[in-house]
């Protein structure tokens, strides 16, 4: 294993989903997630072990990973803030919450936390309109927001991130 | 107003268990399909009158029919199921709430077109849901009503769940089939890539919507006459300045007025001034038609440009609303979202939204009107897939319906919206 590219686990899991459809190309999304998933982020070394594991020229695996929002060419925080600033988020104000997100972390959109642990992102519409404004911090959605709710998500998490180091 | 049909079970915490399911009644429309002929399914369904429920609007056994009948033909069925159509929440709630209602549409569609193979694109930050549906499927799976002899009927299917990376031309059906194939999410050349023709590996392949199939299971479950009686429903999602956001059910031709006060009306005693009918794709409709009836036909019939039911997505907007913010924040969505493939639908987007944000930033000039207006002609009928031909609407309704708001930011450069409410 290169320093940061995949550990034998993630080689077979990504030949475990490649098994799952009748053309390999097919488990690429899959496996660029694997990939992020263990090094956080699509590192060059990891973007080439895919490469080979699935036989495509490196350069389509690169080309594929660029096109989506959310694959990561650049490292990220442990927990990946996402705050929708579509139409029915932004009618219920968004911009609100997004400001406070910006104080509390100290970030600007596209930053991520000196400590590591978030990064703020803007969202288009998450399919949560019912709860606007809403947002998903790593795997978890949560709406409508005040921001007394951002902030007891955000202690929340720093506990948890605390706690697993 | 008839019962609810595809809500019906949503509130109960165990509707996602096998057990709960089939002791409601879940899985007998797969059962009863798999006993009838695969024609007879799609007849079933063919008068029912389903319509598709991703946006397009177009007619399901109709396109099950174009399926090639060769059996020595692969086929495959593939379920849309990465909503992003903004202001639309319907299908995330029924993968949620009743994902096996889905698997039994799939099982459903799969044998009427003779697939053996069906995959779900899933939506990638659509995390729950994923739980939810895994979940399924492996519950499905262990009690045999899909893999191999599919509830003993000898029929096999096998239902592989992917996920998208973040990207909403993926929703379209032709850049899906590309993203599920590995690649960018680009659209493709319509003929010869319809995909009933050419879809998936190039064979014939059935896309549907989640919420079309959990239709179809219903159809079968009840037959296509009772369906019909209950509206046909549709589900609705409402959101924006309303007292209640939600996913409600109604019947076809609810009027938008009646969809509104079922979600409670408009929030805080505020007046109504505008909509979205059918997600942030179609035209922006005033106070003047609130009693239209929500249905494919009446909103394509209105006076509007590019008025449409779409995906049913219902975004109501108080008379606090700047209409000029509201199409710059449209805009810069499908400027986002563009896949840049073709130069009206990228370069128009691109100054559209330059312009408004001039305009939004006090910068704005009279000539900026007569500007708008002629970049959205220079892409309506221009672009290469539907997602550039969804601006034009937002700019030809508002710059009809809101012109003193434009006018207004263009001449004082300020906003007087919230000052006049
Ligand atoms: C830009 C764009 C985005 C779309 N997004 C979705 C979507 O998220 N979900 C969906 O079901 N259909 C979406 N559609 C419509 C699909 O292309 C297709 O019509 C639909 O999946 C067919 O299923 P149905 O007949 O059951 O509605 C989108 C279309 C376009 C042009
Ligand atoms: S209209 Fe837009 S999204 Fe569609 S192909 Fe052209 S650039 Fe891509
Ligand atoms: S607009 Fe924010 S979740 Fe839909």
């Amino acid at each position: 294993m290169s320093e940061r590219g995949l550990s034998e686990n993630a080689k077979s899991e990504i030949r475990r989903l490649m098994a799952q459809f009748p053309q390999r190309q097919s488990a690429l999304l899959g496996a660029l997630f694997v990939a992020q998933n263990e090094v956080g982020f699509l590192t060059p070394d990891a973007l080439a072990d895919i490469a080979v594991v699935m036989g495509l020229p490196a350069s389509e695996v690169t080309s594929v990973a660029s096109f989506y929002h959310l694959l990561f060419f650049r490292p990220v925080g442990r927990h990946v803030v996402q705050v929708c600033t579509n139409l029915s988020c932004m009618l219920n104000g968004c911009g609100r919450i997004l400001d406070h997100l910006r104080r509390q972390l100290g970030v600007e959109v596209g930053e991520t936390t000196s400590d590591g642990a978030f990064t703020l992102k803007t969202a288009e519409c998450l399919a949560a309109c019912e709860s606007a404004p809403a947002m998903l911090v790593g795997t978890e959605r949560f709406g409508p927001l005040t921001p007394g709710m951002v902030d007891e998500v955000l202690s929340r998490y720093r506990r948890a991130t605390r706690s697993m180091t | 107003m008839g019962e609810p049909v595809l809500l019906t079970y949503l509130h109960e915490p165990d509707q996602g268990e096998l057990g709960a399911y089939s002791a409601r009644g879940g899985y007998e429309g797969l059962r009863r399909a798999l006993s009838m002929s695969p024609e007879a399914v799609t007849d079933e369904v063919d008068k029912s009158g389903l319509r598709g429920r991703g946006g397009a609007g177009f007619a399901t056994g109709r396109k099950w029919k174009f399926i090639p009948k060769d059996p020595a033909v692969t086929k495959y069925v593939v379920v849309n199921a990465d909503e992003g159509e903004p202001g639309t929440f319907k299908d995330r709630t029924l993968l949620e709430g009743d994902p096996h209602r889905l698997i039994e549409g799939i099982v459903i569609a799969s044998y009427a077109v003779g697939a053996h193979l069906a995959f779900i694109y899933l939506r990638r930050e659509f995390y729950h849901a994923r739980e939810m549906l895994e979940r399924a499927l492996a519950q499905a799976a262990a009690a045999g009503m899909v893999g191999r002899n599919a509830a003993g009927s000898g029929f096999d299917l096998s239902i592989v769940l992917a996920t998208g990376a973040g990207a909403y031309i993926a929703g379209e059906e032709t850049a899906l089939l590309e993203s599920l194939e590995g690649r960018r999410a680009m659209p493709r050349l319509k003929p010869p890539y319809y995909p009933a023709v050419k879809g998936l590996y190039t064979q014939p392949t059935v896309v549907n919507n989640v919420e079309t199939l959990c239709h179809v299971a219903w159809i079968l479950a009840k037959g296509y006459e009772w369906y019909r009686q209950q509206g046909p429903p549709i589900l609705i999602s409402v959101s924006g300045h309303v007292a209640r956001p939600g996913v409600y059910e109604v019947p076809l031709g609810t009027t938008i007025r009646q969809v509104i006060d079922r979600a409670g009306g408009m929030r805080g005693g505020r007046q109504f001034k505008a909509c979205f009918p059918g997600g942030s794709s179609s035209a922006i409709l005033p106070a003047a038609y609130l009693d239209t009836p929500m249905d494919y036909d009446a909103l394509a019939k209105l006076d509007v440009y590019g008025s449409m039911l779409g995906s049913g997505a219902l975004i109501a907007m108080d008379d606090t609303t700047c209409m000029v913010e509201v199409v710059a924040r449209t805009v810069e969505f499908y400027r986002d979202e563009s896949c840049g493939k073709c130069t009206p639908c990228r370069e128009g987007t691109m100054w559209l939204g330059q312009a408004l944000h001039r305009m939004l930033g006090g910068q704005g000039r009279v000539e900026d009107l007569p500007l708008l207006d002629g970049i959205a002609r220079g892409m309506t009928g221009t672009c290469f897939c539907p997602l550039g031909e969804s601006v034009p609407p937002a700019i030809y309704s508002t710059l009809r319906f809101f012109r003193h708001e434009y006018e207004h930011h263009a001449k004082t450069g300020t906003c007087d919206v919230r000052v006049m409410a």
